[in-house]
């Protein structure tokens, strides 16, 4: 592989509009921690999560911002696995947001607990059938290889190793994202979960979520730093990002499509896509509509996959609609009651046959929002005091050729 | 309940835990305790003993309230539990609670009391990150709450909607069950009562009153009550084509 001749420089950040975006940050950060303590003074009987939604708000926010991790990496992968070195230059700050969002995604996760005193147990005892004590050796071995990936990256020494490394975080996040999604399909009595298809879905859910996250952050960056950046690599990460929807909406449709055909699944699907209330309406209309089609529609008609803005606004809809997938897998899969005499007509006191109820509450908005906030703060000063970002994304950096085609 | 009592508490558990052994305080003094740790009547739990109960739905409706109130006195759980005061419906654990079924097509109508089905292959056991969730080789199914972080998982995997998660302050617990906010409960099978050769507080209150509605015993033991019941009748358990084996067997569904 060609030396990386690409300058990489710690951002100013001296500015007053840097300096207000770290304290908005902060504020935000400290909100949730806030909504914490609250919980946990209080107990759960604050938040809207009750014995039968027992995951709420903050597990959408930290599932999501989990997943969108393992995806944020893929840039470097594309780069260092796949060897296109248009990607190359990205692979630092790539890596540094795959830090942030799962340190994000697990703070929340981890404040959420009933006992997040307690975080030491789940460190230290293991029960090695549970998908969920995986997924804790996943998430710190994720941060160990990805800060050696980033490491080795930046240290110019290094560098030739760093490639290898990538490919272990490579698979390593696979297996990650697989972890994640078998903690719904591994559930084998809901029957909004139980299935193999969950492991992949979130892997090309992933893909989607983390580029959508990792376009805006490079956007953004660039604009505020009067750094160029050109049409090249912002084109070809439109092009990345359209196959990623498409292939998330893929397993969308054969999870759904499969389910349909399974009369014992009719049930949780009729609840899904007909008469499931804000769970069909956000179903068709945020995670399909707002979230996959219209971001498509934006990415692939020539006025709007052409501009900045355009790429932004679908970046942003695939998150939104991103949002609303893991609220309808994780709220609406418990909403929908387990059917605990399957073809029978059950009731009790505990909400058997019945759909649960749930209100997010304000401290478990404030909690999930503090997890995203918390990402970009870490992104924001990362970027401020390391030399992550390259100097220049212009077209002849990004392509030494380009120029000369065009010539 | 003092702090004090509640340490005592925390041994005692920790025993039965361990797999059958009871604790007994005698006061020598004002504030002065000796504690000793007596073994259980029925020996540590052995995987030779497999605990279970079989319920007849045929019973009338009025006896599940009982077991349900029997419950909660004994373990000290419910609305007057909350140190608030408050009921809450949705967040209030229900260690057992009455279930009512009905056959859309014919009609048909059973009401059943539904708590932990202590399951051979416990979907909880599987998925608690710290093997909080355990199942006693006597095929008792507890959380140990010591090691129980609150992440909930073993709610989303019970089949039977079984564990309730405390939301809130609790106050009038019980010496053998200690409860805590921001961890998991269930049905213990009145774990501390079995291992000194007694049977669960629900199972009692309907003897009392003259039911066998809820019987119970090892259903390892072929000569025990509950063995000849279930080898003797069909019996149903509830979402059997899961696999996970219940313990606790039902007629009359």
């Amino acid at each position: 592989m060609a030396a990386d001749t690409t300058v990489y420089k710690e951002i100013e950040g001296k500015g007053g509009d840097y300096y207000s975006l770290i304290i908005w940050l902060g504020l935000m950060v400290l909100g949730g921690l806030g909504s914490m303590y609250y919980m946990e003074h209080n107990g759960h009987v604050v938040t809207g999560m009750t014995n039968g939604i027992v995951w709420g708000t903050p597990h959408v926010f930290a599932v999501f911002l989990i997943v969108a991790a393992s995806g944020a990496l893929n840039i470097a992968s594309i780069a260092s696995v796949f060897g296109k070195y248009h990607y190359k230059p990205l692979a630092r700050l790539s890596a540094m947001t795959a830090l942030a969002l799962l340190a994000g995604g697990l703070m929340v996760l981890v404040l959420d607990l009933g006992r997040p005193d307690r975080l030491i147990i789940a460190m230290t005892h293991y029960n090695f059938k549970s998908i969920f004590a995986w997924n804790i050796i996943l998430y710190n071995g994720f941060f160990v290889i990805v800060l050696a990936y980033l490491w080795m990256m930046m240290e110019r020494r290094m560098q030739p190793h760093s490639s290898k490394v990538g490919l272990f975080a490579f698979v390593w996040r696979l297996i990650l994202t697989t972890g994640t999604g078998s903690i719904f399909g591994f559930l084998v009595a809901r029957p909004g979960y139980d299935a193999a298809i969950m492991a992949p879905m979130f892997i090309s859910l992933s893909f989607a979520f983390g580029l959508a996250i990792f376009i805006l952050i490079i956007n953004v960056a660039y604009r505020a730093s009067d750094r160029p950046l050109g049409d090249l690599i912002l084109f070809k990460m439109r092009n990345l990002l359209g196959v990623f929807i498409a292939a998330a909406l893929y397993f969308t449709v054969a999870q759904h499509i499969t389910n349909l055909y399974a009369a014992e699944h009719s049930g949780v699907e009729a609840f899904i896509l007909m008469d499931g209330g804000i769970y069909t309406f956000l179903f068709w209309v945020v995670q399909i509509g707002l979230g996959s089609l219209f971001p498509l529609a934006l990415l692939f008609n020539p006025a709007t996959g052409r501009s900045c803005q355009g790429i932004a606004v679908a970046a942003i809809l695939v998150i939104i609609g991103g949002l609303a997938q893991m609220y309808i897998i994780i709220i609406g899969g418990q909403a929908f009651p387990m059917p605990l005499f399957p073809g029978m007509e059950v009731s009790s006191s505990f909400f058997d046959g019945a759909v649960h109820p749930y209100a997010p509450s304000l401290p478990e908005v404030g909690l999930g929002l503090s997890g995203m906030a918390a990402a970009l703060l870490i992104i924001a000063i990362a970027v401020k005091f390391l030399p992550l970002l390259p100097t220049s994304l212009s077209d002849a950096k990004v392509d030494p050729h380009h120029k000369a085609e065009e010539a | 309940m003092s702090d004090k009592t509640m340490n005592t508490v925390d041994t005692s558990r920790r025993n039965i835990l361990k797999g059958g052994a009871a604790a007994a305080v005698v006061t020598l003094a004002p504030g002065v305790t000796l504690r000793t740790v007596e073994a259980a009547v029925t020996g540590p739990a052995t995987s030779a003993k497999r605990w279970g109960m079989l319920i007849d739905a045929n019973a009338p409706e009025g006896v599940w309230d009982l077991a349900v109130e029997a419950c909660k006195t004994e373990q000290g759980w419910g609305p007057e539990a909350n140190k608030s005061g408050k009921a809450n419906d949705s967040t209030d654990p229900q260690w057992i609670r009455k279930v009512s079924v009905k056959d859309p097509k014919t009609g048909a109508k059973a009401t059943l009391p539904v708590m932990c089905q202590h399951c051979a292959n416990p979907p909880c056991v599987d998925v608690c990150p710290t093997g909080a969730s355990m199942k006693r080789e006597d095929g008792i199914v507890l959380v140990d709450k010591h090691i129980c972080i609150g992440c909930r998982y073993c709610m989303m995997a019970c089949p039977y909607s079984c564990r309730s998660f405390v939301h809130e302050d609790v106050k009038g617990q019980k010496p053998h069950m200690p409860r805590g906010k921001g961890t998991v409960e269930a049905c213990t099978m009145c774990v501390h009562r079995v291992d000194k050769g007694q049977k669960p507080a629900c199972v009692e209150a309907l003897n009392k009153a003259g039911s066998d509605a809820i019987m119970f015993g090892d259903l390892n033991d072929p000569n025990s009550d509950i063995s000849r019941a279930v080898s003797q009748y069909v019996t149903q358990r509830i979402r059997a084509d899961l696999g996970v084996d219940p313990g606790v067997h039902y007629r009359g569904i």
